[in-house]
């Protein structure tokens, strides 16, 4: 198949890369078997065997190319790079169902203890990480990489930068969830929440990211469009951020290269703050400033109609910037972190109010002159109930943030409610709504195969949210109203095991919640599905349009 | 305790008593370049931007 004229040779990327994977592999082989403990045996062969392979890949893709690269365009048109836009979408899909139903399995163990089944493996305490990192990272970060790699190319019209870069970055994330994900299992963890991964997993986390930034930013020079659009400053916040959140929190000293086990070079209290710098700010550049990027885009794409103000939304970009990142102590309420820390996280969480329903009321106005189209189009309706559900939650959040209210929600399950309601209506919706529309932009089909299992997918999902989220707040308020009440005495009136007890119907709602949010992403993976197996493909472009891999 | 004095001593101290300004001043002029009536223009033509591509 190649073209005789050019002579075909290896790029630096190719040849480096393959040099880098087969060293890896053989220093993986030596770790294996030096060993300390079995995961991290487990976790050495499983990164030689990801090496080889890899390397195999990258030396077959190699002989089977052309001698030229794609081009970054074709007829004067960007030559859109979908591939691993394509494999991060698939991704994202896989992990959201495995992450919902380990959600949905821990709901039904704390419901029903005995499904514990007293292995370690799947006891309580294991899951849970799997389930939030599943859902945090594997689903969001999926469909975060795959959406900015789609947007920053569209609103930029330029190609993807790097040849093998954005597959070693979907590649390598996936491969950094697969070690995460197993570790948990097997015991390994670091214990900080939301940062579980030890220190081999956070270290190849750090080159994948690099990597990741590096892509975008080059892609943004190259671009042809001379703005730079406001949802590429949202994704960058979200890229750069995550960069400096993570090195902050993780630097840990292993007790042995050849073992999973570290120690954090923060102590004490100074520990908790960076933890809870670094989990608020996932919260606030992971789940926040990356789907406002999302809503930036999609919203308008999908509505026909401009951005409500651009202005406001340059405002909302800078204001979030500046704001969020004070706003962790408030996960520190009443401990040993001094009292005006507490009040300063207080304080901050307070002012987010500003930018978070000003970025709400950009998204929803967006809509001015296209309401009619909630009747009509599901995937719309799905992304506009998303914001809705942006607005609920960040006007909970910073309310809860006060000292006051939170000495009686802090440690009660109100806090996992309005996680949820952020996570499952804001993060979720927001999500689905986007692949919805990336996946027939993708794959080049004239629409999805269904609107109705859109419909029946967003009805399902919204009333399982529904469910959850009054479940625990009910349960919340009851916990905390429990725990505080004092008798005539002036003993507490209830014992702990009382107020579990009191829990377990509230316990039982919250899972019927979660099993319906399950069936909505199995209708919606099913849609996808179908959707690049059978949907009539867009007219096609001339030839150039076609994404080469 | 006897206050040491350094180099890394005055720049943290510098740091730490103008960051505020400094930042309430790039907010301001962030406001103030959202809000230029010149910038209008390009805003509106950025707002569309999503709508015109290919």
């Amino acid at each position: 198949m190649s073209q005789p004229s050019i002579s075909k040779s290896m790029t630096i990327g190719e040849s480096g890369l393959a040099v880098v994977f087969a060293v890896t592999a053989f220093l993986c082989v030596v770790a294996s078997a030096k060993a300390l403990d079995a995961p991290f045996a487990f976790h050495a062969a499983l990164s030689a065997a990801a090496s080889l392979a890899a390397l195999f890949v990258i030396v077959n893709r190699y002989l089977d190319r052309p001698a030229a690269l794609p081009p970054a365009e074709i007829n004067g048109r960007p030559n859109y790079n979908m591939g691993p836009i394509k494999f991060s979408a698939f991704m994202a899909m896989f992990w959201g169902i495995a992450g919902f139903l380990v959600g949905l399995i821990i709901a039904s163990q704390l419901a029903w203890p005995a499904l514990n089944f007293d292995l370690p493996w799947i006891s309580f305490g294991r899951l849970r990480p799997l389930h939030t990192s599943a859902v945090i990272f594997a689903f969001g970060g999926n469909v975060l990489i795959a959406t900015s790699f789609y947007v920053v190319q569209k609103s930029c019209r330029a190609r993807l930068a790097g040849d093998l870069a954005p597959w070693f970055v979907v590649l390598g994330y996936n491969f950094f969830i697969l070690i995460a994900g197993t570790g948990y299992l097997l015991g390994v963890t670091q214990s900080k929440e939301y940062a579980e991964p030890e220190w081999y997993a956070d270290l190849w986390l750090t080159i994948v990211w690099v990597v990741y930034l590096l892509v975008f930013l080059v892609t943004i020079i190259k671009r042809k469009e001379p703005h730079i659009f406001v949802a590429n400053w949202f994704y960058l916040a979200f890229i750069v951020t995550i960069a400096v959140l993570h090195l902050g929190n993780n630097p840990a000293l292993p007790v042995s290269v050849f073992g999973s086990k570290s120690y954090v070079a923060w102590g004490g209290i100074q520990d908790a703050m960076f933890q809870w710098w670094y989990g608020h700010n996932a919260v606030g550049f992971f789940l926040t400033a990356g789907f406002l990027a999302i809503m930036y885009y999609f919203i308008p794409k999908r509505a026909e109609r401009p951005i409500y103000s651009y202005r406001l939304s340059i405002i909302h970009f800078w204001a979030l910037i500046f704001l969020y990142i004070w706003a962790g102590p408030h996960h520190l309420h009443y401990t040993a972190l001094p009292d005006w820390t507490q009040t300063l996280g207080m304080t901050f969480s307070i002012m987010l109010w500003m930018p978070s329903w000003g970025g709400m009321i950009n998204g929803l106005m967006t809509l001015s002159g296209a309401w009619d189209k909630l009747r009509t189009d599901p995937v719309l309706r799905m992304l506009v109930v998303s914001v809705a559900f942006y607005g609920m939650s960040t006007f909970e959040g910073p309310m809860m943030s006060i000292k006051v209210v939170n000495s009686l929600s802090h440690y009660t399950d109100w806090t996992i409610g309005h996680v949820h309601s952020g996570a499952l209506g804001w993060v979720g919706f927001v999500s689905f709504g986007a692949l919805y529309c990336l996946v027939p932009w993708a794959w080049n089909r004239k629409g999805l195969y269904s609107l109705k299992l859109v419909n029946w997918h967003f009805w399902i999902a919204t009333l399982g949210i529904v469910l959850y989220i009054s479940a625990m707040w009910v349960s919340g308020i009851l916990q905390g109203l429990m725990w505080r009440a004092y008798t005539s005495l002036g003993f507490l009136e209830y014992s702990f095991i009382e107020t579990v007890e009191a829990m377990h119907p509230f316990y039982i709602i919250r899972a019927a919640g979660g099993g319906l949010f399950l069936i909505g992403s199995l209708i919606m993976a099913y849609n996808l599905w179908m959707t690049v197996r059978v949907g009539e493909q867009e007219v096609q472009m001339p030839v150039a349009l076609q994404p080469a891999e | 305790m006897k206050a040491i004095l350094t180099v890394h001593n005055l720049a943290s101290d510098l740091v730490t008593t103008i960051w505020t300004p400094v930042f309430v001043a790039i907010f301001l002029a962030i406001i103030a370049y959202a809000f230029w009536p010149r910038n209008k223009a390009a805003f509106d033509k950025a707002a569309h931007l999503p709508l015109r591509e290919e």
